[in-house]
């Protein structure tokens, strides 16, 4: 048994969660007043009760078109503006330190005027989405950019290359894996910005949903809302890791 | 003519986009001010600059923000510090069998990949509206980077190193304290850096979502009570307050690695 464990970590990590789902369990059905807590076992239970809520299921997949829709403008953003930035030396000197600067800034603190401007409706949602998303990208594409060997660049130049010849052959192929990795956390910046907006803007979507089940003290529809919110950022989280190993692979 | 040209280049190289710089900054507060002063847009929507300015020197003045400011300065060194501590402490102890990291590394580097601004809601419904719930966000958010660059930076020091300062007949403390920690010490700090923005930026969101107090709840206060100005005004100050924290961890990282 032991050295079955100690030759199979992944195991033993399994073992680690278990053990502390049951320590939870054993602590709210035992020991936490139930207004606050719910064991795992009725959490698991109550996920149909979660769906059957009037209005949650809508909720959630208007949650999970915002995280599309933002995770793809903010790439696209990203990209363009990252090359605009980067393709050229005085770009790069000039507007990376703006760039960075604006990326310095915590954006939490602007989100009241996101929802005043774009209103408490999906764009609010997307909007601060896209810039918590877009900034990681245009770092990594800059990065990219200029990390292609110059002599790369020269060399198709002097062989007749169009601008737009070096720009699809040259530096798209070697921006790809720099660009996924960008990409990675850029999905980690638009959970964070758009979920943020949703938990602030509580008279609709998620954030009604959360606040309303916390002012009910109904902590199994809570966790189980949670939870749903939580499994969505892990695949959506673990399909762009999986585009970044896939696409990655070419320079090795 | 080519040496004129020369010089002008390097002029250009020198201050051109310190220049550009500057120039977007203007452009940025002139459209600003002229959209609100020309064009009409809603005050609402969007206060003139110079009101923001008036708001702002009132705020620093009067001294209004200080009850808030210490809120949340209190929320972020109560979050960073326990982080800190379990964060180092953890990914110590992880660190010294290679096993452990096996099984414990991908665990939170899992959770870490969780947006975990989720479990706010749960926070709230645990420890109330009051700075609490906002610490035990901050902690939780900021533990992660720590552990896991703990982990990372102590997991990883050279084995030749520790070889030959055992053969030396070091002590353990003397290992510790003269191998194990400068070596570590670039990624650790790395990760407590990262730590600390994150706290910031959780303790700061988490008031705003909800709270009784603290900076973030200010700005949302005003933006309920549609006093634009002095929200910007407030905003400005926020930002100020975090670029300059921001800026004082990133040097004191600095400092620590250039120090080994």
């Amino acid at each position: 048994m032991k050295r079955y464990l100690l030759r199979h970590p992944g195991v033993a990590r399994l073992g680690v969660i278990l053990l502390m789902l049951i320590g939870w369990e054993i602590a709210a059905r035992w020991f936490i007043d139930p207004m606050f807590i719910s064991p795992p076992s009725r959490v698991l239970m109550a996920l149909g009760s979660v769906f059957a809520t009037p209005n949650v299921p809508a909720a959630l997949r208007l949650t999970f078109f915002e995280l599309a829709v933002a995770f793809a403008l903010a790439v696209i953003i990203g990209v363009v503006l990252g090359l605009a930035v980067g393709l050229s030396k005085f770009g790069n000197k000039t507007f990376m330190p703006i760039v960075l600067l604006l990326y310095g800034i915590p954006q939490i603190t602007i989100l009241p005027i996101f929802i005043l401007y774009f209103g408490i409706g999906p764009a609010a949602k997307i909007a601060f989405g896209v810039t918590h998303g877009m900034f990681p990208i245009i770092m990594a594409v800059v990065a990219g950019v200029q990390n292609i060997k110059p002599i790369l660049l020269t060399s198709a130049r002097s062989m007749g290359a169009s601008n737009w010849q070096i720009l699809r052959h040259v530096v798209y192929p070697n921006m790809i894996p720099s660009l996924f990795s960008g990409m990675r956390l850029g999905m980690t910046g638009v959970l964070l910005g758009v979920l943020l907006a949703e938990l602030y803007v509580s008279t609709g979507g998620i954030g009604y949903f959360t606040s309303m089940f916390t002012q009910n003290f109904d902590p199994t529809k809570l966790l189980g809302l949670v939870g749903i919110l939580a499994a969505m950022a892990i695949a959506l989280n673990e399909l762009v890791r999986r585009g970044e190993t896939h696409f990655a692979r070419w320079r090795d | 003519m080519t040496a004129q040209s020369g010089a002008r280049r390097k002029w250009l190289d020198r201050y051109g986009s310190r220049l550009v710089q500057v120039a977007f900054v203007a452009a940025i507060l002139l459209l600003w001010h002229l959209a609100t002063t020309r064009w009409g847009v809603n005050k609402i929507l969007l206060p003139s600059p110079l009101s923001v300015w008036q708001q702002f020197v009132d705020v620093i003045r009067k001294g209004e923000f200080l009850a808030d400011l210490q809120i949340t300065l209190m929320e972020l060194a109560v979050a960073f510090v326990v982080a800190t501590v379990s964060g180092t402490v953890v990914g110590y102890v992880i660190s010294r069998s290679p096993y452990l990291i096996k099984v414990f590394e991908p665990l939170f580097a899992g959770i870490y990949s969780i947006p975990i601004i989720l479990f706010l809601p749960l926070y709230v419904l645990f420890f109330g509206l009051g700075p609490a719930s906002k610490i035990a966000l901050g902690i939780t958010m900021s533990f992660f980077p720590v552990v896991l660059s703990t982990i990372a930076g102590f997991g990883n020091v050279d084995r030749v190193l520790v070889t030959a300062a055992k053969s030396m007949g070091a002590s353990d403390w003397q290992l510790f304290r003269h191998v194990l920690v400068p070596a570590a010490l670039p990624v650790v700090l790395s990760g407590l850096r990262m730590g600390f923005t994150i706290a910031l930026l959780s303790i700061i969101g988490s008031e705003t979502i909800a709270s009784l107090a603290g900076l973030g709840h200010r700005i949302v206060n005003l933006a309920e009570n549609m006093d634009m100005a002095r929200m910007f005004a407030y905003i400005v100050f926020v930002i100020i307050i975090a670029v300059f924290l921001n800026t004082a961890v990133s040097a004191l990282d600095a400092r620590g690695k250039r120090q080994r």
